[in-house]
């Protein structure tokens, strides 16, 4: 080829690369037309590539004009790719729009279920103050639900807990075995293991003979309390209560203690909260009182603490036991207790 | 228990409003559910029938005129029973009053009664809302003042109460008047029983004597001869009837009424049937029958206390009269008796009877044998009074169990103690004072302390500690945080570790469930769980046959818990229980270990735009488990599984340090029928919480340090047979050292692969902690990788595409 031309086709070649480069606007274009004019195989480069045939001085005439036209193609298509992101930045609102009122892809979602949210929070009131969250057994002896709780047989008390028996019989021919009415077993069983001083708390199942209702369920959980040492008076049982309360409800409820009956305990507490609905001006939820019941507690029995090995002019203590299912449907709402144990999962995901 | 506040102002003068006192006796411990009004006649007032003529145009009416203490008014009166003279209830135009056929309130308006103008209403029973008798006009005694609003004369208001079981004496009108004392700074008084005594000492009629005084500790009987039984007067049935006790005749009235008023149930036999004239308190005979006032002829043995004549039981001591014993119209001489009987003994036969009543439920409470005395002579006085007759000089008191009532000592020191406040001494024995206790100064701050004859609940001096701070009211008690010494630690790994697992199964995004404990039989059977029954925990009186027994595994209630919520059409449903099981052992508790279980049902994704995502299978339950396991740092394997529960091909085993935690699989088709979910696979698991948790690595578990060089990636697909687990495979591969960690991220077996071959294609990570592998080393090693899994898998090669990393 000769070096006139030679230069005529680097011109051509630029000057059609140039003119093609205007008209293109997509980075796919660009990108081929790169290709094209200065990939490997491209007109320029072959081109380039033919300087070799040519004399050395017509090599370095048509050389600079080649690099010339390299470094115009390249810059050109720097501008290019500039001006084509430019224009495609300018145009995401209308050319990549997409329907944001769709529904999102579904994640699934676990949810605890109600009591355990209760539970946990009960627990984590206490464990704040020095509790220690132990467990025990559902099935029972009669002695450590009733007798060791100063309930002997025979005891009008049991009235208070209408029990569900074992279908097993004892050494002595008697139903010994039961669904533990109360978490309170754990008071004797705790302090028998160890020695003062105590503080726990008893989450778990309880079972009662008893016909349900909205507010009444024979299956349910119950929390119980005890803290025994020298020196621990009815004073810090309302001192913890009622921190327990603010904890739980609110910094700004009212509680109030009452005297209330347990034979296992002696004085007997029962403590209510005021009316979150209301106020405590009387309404449904409180059925007009103004105040909620919510625990029963007291000073632990001197006959409990010498039946498991306590003195009990030494020792003293208070045990409390609450229904967090009573709980939970005050703080959620819930109207029907029989909603917990029914897993209608339309009523679980609400939680 | 009703206690009208008419009856308690005998006793005591309140003075303070009912609202008032209600409240401190619900503080103080006896809780008043509601205060009932009797009355709210607004309009009513006490009225005299002047005059009654007929009625010009009405053959049943009749014109009255009645004094009202406001003129004469013109009454147009419809009642049979009107007559001049009467002192009535008259209802002014503007009263409310019942409406005698609808039973709803409505406003006495003027009206014209054929033709002549009333002004008014003579009312009835039901009109006042007093009963239900509305065939005649209610008559008032003879001194009632005319004028009067009848508020004012026969209004009244009861304390509806709920007495805690410790407190036979809330169950009466004068221990409650005690109560109302000390809680108002009042005294309380008690009746006085004065009759006059004719004839002969009763000793001359009646012998009493107790065989078993540990059952009976004292008897005591008054005789009242010449009696007529009839109707009680209105004063003592309206007292009883506000209390909620339907009148009978005089005598049994005077009974119930005393019951009511000391709490000491007493029983009134005809004299004339009880043969000889003698008394023996004793246990029945093995055999012996008695027919009881309820018509049931009941089979006794030696448990059963009965008051017996010279022959036969003629009642059940405390609990229930014999049939021909008891009070009748003929009756003209009564013994009364008033005794004390072994709480626990009266309560078993009660119970074993079916035979709970007033009278139980006061003697199972412990009444104390001084109660028994003064009721007598109470009941003596108003039998006397309502029935008239001659009472026999004396009263029997046969008295074996006589214990002296000992004085507890109550200190300052224990006051204190207990309470966390100390209160003056003063202040303590006015409110003893004041509940009927006697108590006597010792040392500088104590008292020794008597409790009064009704109280059978004070026994220690905690008890009286309680006198003390309920009636000088819990609000006088500080609120204090405990300032005693933390106890040391105790870890609760069980409890921490169940949390864990809730908290990791929440996170793979399972809803969680509580079902109840116990199940029915049919559904463990059903679930295939009930093994032949006798290993199964029975409840020997459940709430109903579908919670008969406690629970063995979660199996069945999450089944019926997927199948209740279909039916509430719901589509997609991932659950999980943590709850324990119950499993029988030959002797003692049950063991109850902590369990979870989940399942899986349905499309994975809600229906939507975005396509079809399938439906859960195996493989999604399985990677629950997978998850939660390696969260704790389980390493599990999963071992094909034979369980009837689950379907027999799709089901491993899990196993973890060589311990069997629990199962995962595809439910039985079988099962799913019986349990009626259809339409899909469930995936279920099921693990033993405690057994996972023994079987985990203990200590902190070490971290990893993290890779410095980086590691290069061969992708390989393979052929094996189809019985060849993945799990075999992996493990060949990762079995070399320069392996970091192998993905199957491709399973085919169908048309494109041979017959009884599955492709499986895994990317495999080849890394060294010292140095970056060259492009050879890893190279030879995925020769040796695939050499290996041809010699031990019998693997063949399908195509190795490399991918420089
Ligand atoms: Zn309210």
């Amino acid at each position: 080829m000769t070096s006139q031309n030679l230069a005529r086709t680097i011109e051509q070649a630029r000057e059609a690369a140039l003119e093609e480069l205007r008209g293109l606007t997509g980075e796919e274009g660009l990108e081929e037309w790169r290709v094209r004019y200065l990939g490997r195989r491209g007109r320029l480069t072959a081109a380039l590539r033919s300087l070799g045939t040519l004399a050395q001085e017509e090599r370095r005439v048509v050389g600079a004009q080649a690099n010339q036209a390299k470094a115009l193609l390249e810059e050109s298509l720097a501008q290019a790719r500039r001006r084509v992101r430019e224009s495609r930045i300018a145009g995401l609102a209308q050319e990549e729009r997409i329907d944001v009122t769709r529904p999102g892809r579904p994640v699934a979602m676990g949810r605890f279920h109600p009591l355990t949210r209760i539970l946990r929070e009960i627990c984590d009131a206490f464990e704040s103050m020095g509790f220690q969250v132990v467990e025990g057994p559902e099935v029972e002896w009669d002695r450590y639900n009733f007798e060791m709780l100063n309930i002997p047989r025979d005891h009008p008390a049991r009235d208070m807990w209408n029990t569900l028996w074992i279908d097993q019989e004892d050494d002595e021919g008697r139903q010994s075995m039961l669904l533990r009415t109360h978490t309170s077993p754990m008071q004797a069983r705790t302090m028998e293991r160890v020695k003062p001083p105590v503080r726990v708390i008893v989450p778990g199942k309880c079972y009662r003979y008893e016909a349900t209702d909205a507010t009444h369920e024979w299956h349910f959980y119950q929390v119980e309390g005890l803290a025994v040492d020298e020196g621990i008076t009815l004073a810090n049982l309302k001192g913890t209560l009622y921190e327990f309360a603010r904890r739980l409800f609110g910094a700004e409820r009212k509680v109030r203690f009452r005297c209330d009956y347990f034979p296992f305990v002696e004085p007997g507490v029962e403590m209510a909260i005021d009316c979150f609905a209301c106020e405590g001006a009387g309404c449904r939820i409180c059925r007009e009182a103004g105040w909620i019941e919510i625990l029963g507690a007291g000073m632990v029995h001197p006959k409990v603490l010498e039946g498991v090995g306590y003195d009990p002019a030494v020792h003293t203590g208070f045990a409390f036991g609450m229904g967090p299912e009573r709980i939970a449907m005050l703080k959620y709402g819930i109207e029907d207790i029989r909603l917990f144990y029914s897993n209608d999962l339309r009523f679980l995901r609400q939680f | 228990m009703r206690v009208p506040i008419s009856w308690l102002k005998e006793f005591v003068d309140i003075e303070v409003p009912v609202e008032e006192l209600a409240h401190r006796l619900t503080m103080a411990g006896l809780e008043v559910g509601e205060v009932i009004t009797t009355g709210g006649w607004e309009n009513c007032f006490v009225g005299h029938v002047e005059r009654v003529e007929p009625h010009p145009n009405a053959q049943r009416l009749t014109l009255c005129a009645v004094a009202t203490g406001a003129g004469v008014q013109q009454v147009v009166c419809g009642a049979p029973n009107v007559a001049a003279g009467q002192k009535i209830a008259f209802a002014r135009v503007g009263a409310t009053l019942i409406d005698g056929r609808t039973g709803r309130p409505s406003r006495l308006k003027a009206a014209k009664i054929r033709g002549v103008v009333s002004e008014g209403m003579i009312c009835s029973e039901k009109e006042l809302g007093l009963g239900e008798d509305h065939d005649g006009i209610l008559t008032l005694p003879q001194d009632a003042p005319v004028g009067t609003p009848l508020d004012d004369y026969m209004g009244d208001q009861a304390l509806d109460l709920e007495p805690t079981p410790n407190r036979a004496d809330w169950l009466s009108v004068l221990g409650v008047a005690y109560e109302a004392a000390a809680l108002t700074g009042a005294r309380a008084r008690e009746p006085e029983a004065l009759y006059p005594e004719e004839g002969l000492p009763i000793s001359a009629h009646i012998s009493v004597s107790i065989q078993d005084p540990d059952l009976c500790p004292r008897y005591t009987a008054s005789l009242i001869k010449g009696i007529a039984v009839g109707p009680s007067p209105r004063w003592l049935r309206e007292r009883l009837e506000r209390c909620g006790v339907r009148p009978i005749n005089n005598v049994v009235d005077v009974t119930n009424y005393v019951m009511l008023e000391y709490g000491q149930p007493l029983h009134a036999f005809d004299y004339e049937t009880l043969l000889k004239g003698r008394i023996l308190v004793r246990r029945a005979y093995t055999g012996e029958t008695m027919e009881t006032l309820d018509g049931v002829v009941r089979a006794l043995d030696s448990s059963h206390l009965v008051i017996a004549d010279d022959r036969d039981a003629r009642a059940l001591g405390g609990i229930v009269g014999g049939m021909d014993s008891g009070i009748s119209e003929g009756t003209t001489d009564v013994l009364l008796e008033s005794a004390s009987f072994n709480p626990a003994n009266n309560r078993q036969t009660a119970q074993a009877f079916r035979l709970r009543t007033e009278a139980t439920a006061r003697f199972e409470k412990g009444l104390r044998p001084g109660l028994t005395a003064p009721a007598l002579r109470r009941a003596t006085q108003l039998i006397h009074q309502v029935a008239g007759g001659t009472v026999a000089k004396g009263i029997v008191d046969v008295y074996p169990g006589r214990r002296e009532p000992e004085a507890i000592l109550l200190t300052s020191a224990r006051m204190k103690k207990v309470l966390g406040v100390g209160y003056p001494r003063e202040q303590v024995e006015e409110v003893l004072d004041a509940l009927g206790f006697r108590s006597q100064r010792e040392g500088d701050s104590d008292l020794r302390v008597t409790p009064p004859y009704w109280r059978s609940d004070v026994t220690i001096e905690d008890d009286l500690v309680e006198e003390a701070a309920r009636i000088i009211g819990y609000d006088a008690i500080p609120t204090q945080m405990m300032a005693t010494p933390l106890p040391a630690l105790e870890r609760q790994e069980m409890r921490d570790f169940r949390e864990e697992a809730r908290d990791l199964l929440v996170r793979s995004g399972l809803q969680e469930v509580i079902s109840y404990s116990a199940v029915s039989l049919d559904a463990l059977r059903e679930a295939g769980a009930a093994g032949d029954g006798a290993g199964l925990l029975k409840v020997a009186n459940p709430m109903s046959r579908e919670y008969q027994y406690m629970r063995p595994t979660l199996r069945a209630s999450l089944l019926q818990t997927l199948a209740s919520n279909l039916a509430r059409q719901t589509e997609s449903v991932g659950i999980f229980e943590i709850g324990r099981v119950y499993l029988k052992r030959p002797k003692g508790l049950p063991e109850e270990p902590e369990t979870a279980a989940g399942l899986l049902y349905g499309p994975r994704a809600k229906e939507g735009w975005l396509g079809d995502a399938g439906h859960y299978d195996f493989y999604d339950a399985k990677g629950v488990v997978e998850a939660a396991l390696e969260q704790m740092g389980a390493a599990a394997s999963f071992q094909p599984g034979a369980d009837d529960f689950f379907h027999p091909g799709k089901t491993a085993s899990i196993t973890v340090n060589g311990a069997a935690v629990g199962v995962v699989g595809e439910v039985h088709p079988v099962v799913q029928e019986r349990f009626q979910i259809d339409g899909g696979p469930v995936a279920f698991f099921e693990m033993r919480l405690d057994r996972l948790l023994a079987a985990l690595p203990q200590g902190k578990r070490p971290l990893k340090s993290l890779a410095r060089y980086p590691s290069s990636i061969r992708d390989i697909s393979i052929l094996v047979d189809s019985d060849v687990p993945a799990a075999k495979v992996q493990a060949v591969i990762e079995g070399r050292p320069l392996v970091e960690r192998a993905v199957l991220f491709d399973a085919y077996e169908g048309k494109e692969a041979p017959p009884g071959r599955v492709s499986l294609a895994y990317r495999i990570y080849f890394q060294a902690a010292n140095r970056t592998l060259s492009s050879e080393e890893v190279n030879r090693d995925l020769a040796k990788v695939v050499r290996l899994l041809e010699r031990e898998a019998g693997a063949s090669l399908r195509g190795g595409e490399t991918t420089a990393g």
